[in-house]
């Protein structure tokens, strides 16, 4: 007999849908979420080649609203947001101050006393508490609105073709990171933002969060898409696709123990642009030489499949790191991991071996991104 | 899904098909379909010895790895080479891609492995429904 109630999965208001349409549920950071519908290969493809539609409504939305919002959002965040445009998003991470991650985030301007930071499902109260409680001295006043939203992520190269059936808005004027207000699926002021997970053109869009919209706006969608071979899209292939594009993920190549330059993020970090949380340990660190260790990319060599945990091992089978996400990639026809390993043996074409399993499978160092996508011509 | 009635199956959700002294093995429907896309097989070589209840290989799907236990104790006498190119086969139909054949060692284990309607009663149980 159970001697407490384990707790309940929290859900998005499309989970009925999702149930309804078949998908294999999965608990992903206590959401109970779609892993996948039709088949991880086939809905990864479909981005790759098409579209597919996620919904990845569990991810958390803090919004810093007051004419303190800027400095707010520069003291918690290490890009600098003061070059952002009204529109304009960037990629970014919140730091302890030990110039570790506290989470990965999308910074959003939608006006100079206005910002929208997206933030990880798995985090969203820790986050939150963190971003309140250190925005207190400034002029503004940080809102949770993650539950207001339904956040569908449309991607792939057919995701602006799918998407312009169902907008007025002109998608054309909206760049890689960039984002308009308009009406999508007749619903006035929807944010439709070009950024995502999956190293493919693609738009987020957030619709409120009722089910029968949020149903409605789904199936809308996925009709738009069907001529294109629109595929549902489960966090399955969310993780092939964002490994693919070496893209992070929280707890594997980014976290409370792992710094910005280990991760290498610092293309991102913007020490130049005055103190923040994490600036000065971050500082120290390249003063005494820069980290000790690196996240490279592996290519497996050898028959085997490197995956999430797996010991990484020096010739003589001495453990020298460790994978962080590792798994088939289906575009790519290879197997491919991410891993952290000494600064000195991070270097493109060396070769490590992962222990899979008890057994040494050779893997080369390889140039991250491992895929990327093709340029548009004309 | 229909499981065949000729089969015997495992908790471990393997199937095996006895014809003589020779047993044919694979994983069941409800394995391929928790494990998803199949991207990998590691099946022993001809010669090697399984034992009931052992690991004898793995198969991976692109998300997980999932350990085969060998039903029974025996010699393998053959190895399903298709699946080194087209693991995906499994997917496609999980009862007629077997991985291995066993010379069996013991013919009386099979008696104690699940039929049919004991396996399809088992996966009910474990699945909740």
């Amino acid at each position: 007999m159970a001697t407490s109630t384990p707790m309940a999965l929290r859900k998005t208001p499309l989970n009925v849908m999702h149930r309804r349409m078949g998908a294999k549920m999965v608990d992903f950071g206590g959401w109970d979420m779609p892993v996948e519908y039709s088949g991880l290969i086939a809905e990864h493809m479909a981005v790759r080649t098409g579209v597919g539609l996620f919904d990845v409504s569990h991810m958390g939305d803090i919004q810093l609203r007051g004419p303190g919002s800027l400095d707010a959002v520069q003291h918690i965040s290490m890009n600098d947001a003061s070059k952002l445009r009204e529109g304009q998003a960037h990629y970014s991470a919140m730091l302890y101050p030990q110039g570790t991650f506290v989470d990965d985030v999308i910074v959003h301007k939608l006006s100079d006393n206005d910002y929208l930071i997206v933030i990880n499902a798995g985090t969203r109260e820790k986050d939150f508490h963190w971003v309140k409680s250190n925005v207190q001295r400034f002029n503004c006043h940080a809102n949770d609105y993650s539950d207001y939203y339904t956040q569908l992520a449309i991607q792939g190269p057919k995701a602006a073709e799918t998407l312009a059936k169902l907008t007025k808005v002109d998608l054309s004027a909206i760049k890689g990171y960039w984002f308009k207000w308009g009406t999508v699926c007749g619903l006035a002021n929807t944010l439709v933002a070009r950024t995502g997970y999956t190293g493919e053109d693609g738009f987020e869009i957030y619709v409120p969060s009722d089910v029968a919209t949020s149903e409605r706006v789904w199936n809308e969608v996925l009709e738009a898409g069907k001529e294109f071979g629109i595929l549902p899209c489960g966090l399955g292939a969310r993780n092939t696709l964002r490994l693919e594009s070496a893209m992070s993920l929280y707890e594997h190549e980014i976290s409370d123990k792992i710094n910005v330059f280990e991760a290498h993020l610092d293309r991102f970090l913007k020490l130049e642009k005055g103190p923040f949380i994490g600036s000065e340990a971050l500082k120290t660190i390249l003063a005494e030489g820069g980290p000790t260790k690196k996240l490279v990319g592996l290519e497996m060599m050898e028959r085997g499949i490197a995956r999430d945990g797996y010991p990484v091992v020096d010739a003589a089978g001495k453990k020298m790191g460790a994978v962080t996400s590792g798994s088939p990639a289906p575009f790519l026809k290879k197997n491919i991991a991410l891993a952290y390993l000494p600064t000195e043996l991070a270097v493109v074409d060396g070769e490590v071996a992962v222990e899979v399993r008890g057994n040494p499978v050779k893997a080369r160092i390889v140039p991250t991104p491992f895929y990327r996508r093709p340029k548009k011509t004309a | 899904m229909a499981y065949p009635e000729n089969y015997k199956y495992t908790q471990e959700h393997e199937w095996i098909e006895v014809a003589g002294n020779v047993g044919t093995v694979g994983i069941t429907d409800y394995a391929q379909n928790s494990l998803g896309d199949i991207v990998f097989v590691d099946a022993p070589k001809v010669g090697a010895k399984v034992e009931k209840g052992a690991v004898f290989g793995s198969v991976e799907s692109v998300k997980a790895v999932s350990d085969l236990y060998s039903p029974v104790t025996g010699t393998v006498t053959e190895v399903n080479e298709e699946l080194a190119s087209s693991p995906e086969k499994i997917n496609a139909d999980a009862h007629s891609s077997w991985i291995i054949k066993v010379e069996l060692g013991d013919p009386a284990e099979v008696g104690s492995l699940l039929s049919a309607a004991d396996y399809e009663k088992f996966i009910a149980e474990e699945t909740g429904k």
